[in-house]
């Protein structure tokens, strides 16, 4: 449980982080909270030889509203986001999940931006970006490009992100007040990635759903946004009927892997418990 | 007495002797992060030392090259078998009488079997010397399933023993992967019985694997002074003189030459019991570089190579009239060793005290025969916070009375008080070999009943089930009922031993002259607050103040030889020598006060702290006063000082009881088991100290709830552990803990001096069944006789999807 040797380096600026990386390509890797990439390099999964640490760069922490959009810093920390006021008055589901993930030792640590970054299908965040509609605006050599979080994730640890471009920031389009929302998550303990998890956003208009999003958490190699779940919310009274349909559909897309939180037809199944029971707390807090 | 004289109730409180809640004296240290643990200590010169582990479960080594890793600045040695061999140190004795490969010779036998130690100047250089140590390996055939190892066609997996007739004394072997066979009481009665039952019930059983998982992992630091001879190991030992005596039979280095210390230990729950390859391989390399070499293991090393627990898989047959009273038990168990038998049970007892699977109850006949097996998985078979094989006993038979209260339609716990051994039967004999020495399960059992309002519970279930048969509820509430019997203190010289040395225990007090002492006993503490309770003992027999009291354990120079700290034996046994010890000060305070009061020894009276003459109380001196006459003004032609010294045989076990009751929601849905009530009635005999046992019952059920609910160390079928850390290992925090809610009888031990029985493991013997008969009971009336453990939250759900519950 000792990681190989490696040079650390500690950059002032994102143009100097840049350039590391540029520099060193494959053998470098970017740390923010280290929460996921050191517990691998201590097992020796992830070997490198330059490790840019991005904590003395100014700029990168925080939250601010701006033109109908919520910016996040990527160095912002899971521990910042359940504090933020913000977000408790207009993303409120960031608190509820951030408080789902890991325990509060964590989230000190762990950043928004190496949660959304990392590829980890257990990772909460991601899903829930994909819910959320969020784009990651990422910075290399050639300047700075934004990917959008329901196409950013290829396989597991596999993202769209190449190897010299660091995430700066997370831009979520501000839900629209009244939005019903709720992230649900089962988990072995305290500590644990998702057995399932559903995040779930909807708006209601005149007794109907007039949008709705659904993303799952760590039941398949990528998070996954489930857009005909939704679709099949949209337009009804979020009837049993209607949500039937949903988590038919969810657990349709549903491809977990079989390991010690259970085999595939109980992960599918919890899938689909974990949409059912997000959309109904969606739903109650829905104006 | 005169007016200055305290009353005794001020005199006794002062003492903080028996039943006082006394405060912790270690955790002054404990919770300022100021204890000493193994890898605390930092020695000049000190090497570390790295296992290179084997990957696979079952291979030939064909060759092992040291030479890139050897190269690596820093690093001073590679150690293999083949430089173990000229020292005949490359196998080892196991505490169950097997041997042990200290380094893989030949070939290896599970994942991450110690192939090869790399002693650096550092702990980086050791690990990344160790990736560069090159082994070959020829892959062979896997068996993990204990129940194709006796398969005529089974691959033979110990070619060490394959022509060996028996493996530590226990009878014939019937196949090249058997261990032994273990048989106890009346087959044919027991035949007999089942034959004329009105009804039986037969079930199978299993208790996986789990692995103690103590916070501090084990570690060593071997220390050989050359010029002196003398090698001084500070470790996580539980047993400390023991280790002593198998290091210098395996050594050949004298016994005085040898030092053995356990410094604060983070934990043990049975891990630290036995003795692994680390501690050799650390041992050899000081002797060899001449240096101190420190070895600690990594979490992932922790679970998946040192002392597993369980992996017992138990058939059972419950015989029983139709008015419920048993007439028969009958059980075999197939017990899943692993690569090498390093079970820590005593040597008469190959499956431990697994025959006290007749439980609290009154069962005329009874059968058992074990079958231990070797597989490709990890050694151990260690008592995991209980006594020897008593948590499995104890959990198949409350399984069984549950399965049978179903059978006959008899409420569980009615069943149960049905069956209990009665007060007046004590001291009871069991079919299969104990004698019962105390006990009064029915007044315990009441006592629980009525404070969790058992039949308003049922009533509430029975409301419950009609919710969920009408789709009003998806959550099914389940009862636990659990009551064990423990069988601790091990033991009596005549039955128990391990290699050779007799299970008694020690104290050796010093009174100082100014009327404070020191104790020094043969156990260690690992939590259990050795160093709070055996003072309060104290206090009571010599009435000097607890907190004047120094007791210190683990450092075999200066301790008296003692069998050390596991299977609930300190209370029983090295408690037992405490008093006894501190009777023998009393008895020379005693002469030392005739003298100095000028009466008769038998004029004397013992009041709380002092000894005062009969009749006039005004006349007395108190054992302060004693202790400093003692250095200068004793009686004439006797020696002066005031030192004692009890090794302590016991004459029997103790027998702590309890009566346990879980009250438990499970969603059908999500699998998930919620425990909304947790009540514990112990009964330890004697409490010592109250908060300690309350601590003590809050860890163990704790550890039950672990079990119970999660822990598994699984294994794939080519033999690769499956989530050998703690991402998968469940380890329950404060936020999957309930309150625990405890409650006591108090029904002294006859036979022990201050009557006290034990109480650390109690709870995670009846925790287990408590809880595992909950999660059984919520599916009972959908036909569940049982469902194996842990109860996860996948496997909870797959109960369910086969009784057609789910979604
Ligand atoms: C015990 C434990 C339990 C956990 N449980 C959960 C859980 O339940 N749910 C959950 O979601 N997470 C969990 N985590 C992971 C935790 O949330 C991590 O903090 C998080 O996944 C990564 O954030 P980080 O800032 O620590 O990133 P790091 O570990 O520093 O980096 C992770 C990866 O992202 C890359 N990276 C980091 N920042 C950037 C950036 N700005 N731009 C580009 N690449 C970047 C790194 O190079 C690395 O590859 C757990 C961790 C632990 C130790």
């Amino acid at each position: 449980m000792i990681s190989g040797s490696f040079e650390y380096h500690r950059p002032k600026s994102l143009d100097e982080a840049v350039g590391l990386l540029d520099q060193h390509g494959d053998d470098a890797r970017v740390v923010a909270g280290g929460h996921s990439l050191i517990p691998m390099m201590k097992l020796r999964m992830a070997m490198l030889d330059h490790l840019i640490d991005l904590q003395a760069i100014d700029g990168l922490k925080g939250v601010r509203e701006e033109g109908g959009n919520l910016l996040i810093g990527a160095m912002t920390t899971q521990s910042e986001l359940i504090a933020d006021p913000t977000l408790a008055a207009k993303c409120p589901i960031m608190a509820e999940t951030a408080l789902q993930i890991a325990d509060p030792q964590v989230r000190y640590c762990g950043t928004i931006g190496g949660n959304v970054a990392n590829g980890d299908p257990g990772n909460d965040m991601p899903a829930l970006m994909q819910a959320l509609d969020a784009t990651y605006i990422a910075q290399g050599p050639n300047g700075t490009r934004e990917i959008a979080a329901r196409v950013f994730y290829e396989a597991v640890f596999f993202t769209a992100l190449q190897d010299n471009e660091i995430i700066t920031a997370v831009r979520i389009p501000t839900p629209p007040d009244g939005h019903g929302h709720a992230y649900e998550k089962q988990k072995r303990k305290i500590g644990d990635y998702a057995t399932a998890a559903a995040a779930v956003l909807l708006t209601m208009s005149g007794g109907r759903c007039a949008t709705a999003a659904i993303a799952l958490t760590n039941v398949g190699d990528t998070p996954l946004y489930a857009e005909d779940a939704a679709a099949a919310l949209i337009g009804t009274a979020v009837d049993a009927a209607a949500i039937d349909r949903a988590v038919a559909l969810a657990e349709g897309i549903a491809s977990p892997a079989a390991d010690a939180r259970g085999p595939v037809d109980f992960r599918t199944k919890l899938a689909g418990v974990m949409v059912r029971r997000a959309i109904a707390r969606a739903l109650e807090r829905a104006a | 007495m005169n007016e200055a004289t305290p009353s005794a109730e001020v005199r006794t409180q002062k003492l903080q002797g028996l039943g006082t809640a006394r405060k912790r004296v270690e955790d002054v240290r404990f919770t300022q992060g100021k204890g000493n643990y193994v890898d605390d200590m930092k020695l000049p010169g000190m090497l570390f030392g790295e296992f290179v582990r084997s990957p696979y479960a079952h291979a030939r080594v064909k060759s092992i090259d040291t030479s890139a890793a050897l190269a690596v600045p820093g690093v001073k040695a590679v150690l293999t078998a083949e430089d173990l061999k000229p020292l005949n140190l490359h196998w080892m004795p196991t505490l169950a009488g097997d041997v042990q490969a200290v380094l893989a010779d030949e070939k290896v036998l599970f994942q991450f079997q110690e192939v090869a130690f790399v002693v650096a100047e550092d702990r980086y250089i050791a690990s990344d010397a160790a990736q560069l140590v090159e082994v070959e390996y020829e892959e062979l055939p896997v068996l993990v399933d204990p129940f194709k190892a006796m398969d005529p066609d089974a691959v033979i997996l110990r070619e060490d023993i394959k022509d060996q007739e028996e493996v530590g004394g226990h009878g014939p072997r019937r196949h090249p992967n058997h261990v032994f066979t273990w048989d106890v009481g009346d087959k044919a009665n027991v035949e007999a019985a089942f034959d004329a039952a009105d009804v039986t019930v037969e079930e199978f059983i299993s208790y996986q694997r789990v692995h103690p998982c103590p916070l501090e992992t084990c570690g060593c630091v071997a220390s050989m002074d050359a010029i002196n001879g003398k090698l001084t190991v500070w470790g996580t030992f539980q047993a400390p003189h023991a280790v002593r005596t198998v290091a210098s039979l395996i050594s050949n280095i004298p016994e005085h030459k040898i030092r053995i210390v356990s410094p604060d230990i983070g934990g043990g729950f049975g891990n630290k019991v036995g003795v692994y390859p680390g501690y050799v391989c650390s041992i050899v390399a000081s002797i060899v570089l001449g240096v101190p070499v420190k070895w600690i293991e990594s979490r992932m090393e922790n679970l998946s190579s040192t002392a597993f627990a369980r992996d017992y898989h138990m058939t059972g047959e419950l015989a029983a009239t139709k008015d419920g009273r048993i007439t028969g038990l009958r059980c075999h168990v197939i017990a899943n060793q692993g690569a090498f038998d390093a079970c820590a049970d005593p040597t008469q007892y190959p499956a431990g005290f697994f025959n006290i699977v007749t439980g609290s109850y009154d069962i005329p006949v009874a059968y058992l025969s074990v079958d231990g097996v070797y597989t490709n998985k990890a050694p151990g078979g260690v008592a995991y916070r209980c006594s020897f094989r008593v948590t499995e006993a104890s959990y198949l038979i409350e399984r069984m009375i549950d399965v049978l209260a179903r059978k006959l339609e008899i409420d569980p716990a009615e069943l149960r008080i049905r069956n209990f051994i009665k007060k007046e039967q004590f001291p009871y004999q069991s079919a299969l070999g104990w004698e019962y020495d105390s006990g009064d399960y029915h007044t315990a059992m009441d006592k629980a009943l009525q404070t969790v309002d058992y039949p308003a519970l049922r009533a509430e279930q029975a409301a419950n089930r009609e919710a969920f048969a009408n789709g009003e509820t998806r959550s099914l509430m389940g009862v636990g009922v659990a009551f064990f019997t423990e069988i601790v203190g091990a033991g009596p010289i005549k039955n128990c031993d391990i290699l050779g040395l007799g299970m008694f225990d020690s104290c050796e007090i010093r009174i100082h002259p100014t009327g404070s002492a020191i104790a020094r006993l043969g156990t260690i503490s690992q939590g259990q607050g050795h160093a709070t309770t055996f003072a309060q003992i104290l206090a009571t027999e010599i009435g000097l103040p607890a907190d004047n009291i120094t007791v210190e354990e683990g450092d075999t120079d200066t301790a008296p030889y003692g069998l050390g700290t596991y299977g609930s034996r300190s209370t029983p046994v090295a408690g037992a020598a405490t008093a006894m010890a501190g009777r023998k000060i009393r008895a020379k305070a005693q002469m030392i006060a005739a003298y100095l009061l000028e009466v008769h020894d038998d004029d004397l009276e013992w009041d709380v702290d002092r000894f005062v003459v009969k009749g006039a109380p005004e006349r007395a001196k108190t054992m302060a006063e004693i202790a400093f006459a003692a250095y200068n003004s004793v009686p004439p032609g006797m020696e002066p000082g005031l030192e004692a010294v009890s090794y302590y045989d016991p004459p029997n076990m103790t027998y702590p009881y309890g009566a346990y009751v879980c009250v438990a929601d499970i969603d059908v849905d999500t699998g998930v088991t919620d425990i909304r009530r947790f009540y514990a009635l112990d009964d330890c005999g004697t409490r010592i100290n109250p908060m300690i046992i309350d601590g003590q019952v809050h860890g163990g059920l704790t550890e039950a709830l672990g079990i119970a609910l999660g822990q598994e160390i699984d294994y794939d079928e080519i033999g690769n552990i499956k989530g050998g850390s703690l991402l998968d290992y469940f380890l329950p925090t404060a936020v999957e803990t309930p309150v625990w809610e405890t409650d006591f009888t108090e029904v002294p031990s006859p036979h022990h001096p201050i009557g006290a029985k034990g109480v650390g493991e109690s709870p995670n013997v009846g925790g287990v069944s408590a809880i595992s008969n909950a999660v059984n009971d919520a599916f009972a009336h959908f036909g569940l006789t049982h469902t194996q453990m842990p109860h996860d939250h996948w496997r909870v759900w797959k109960t369910a999807e086969r009784l057609g519950l789910t979604g």
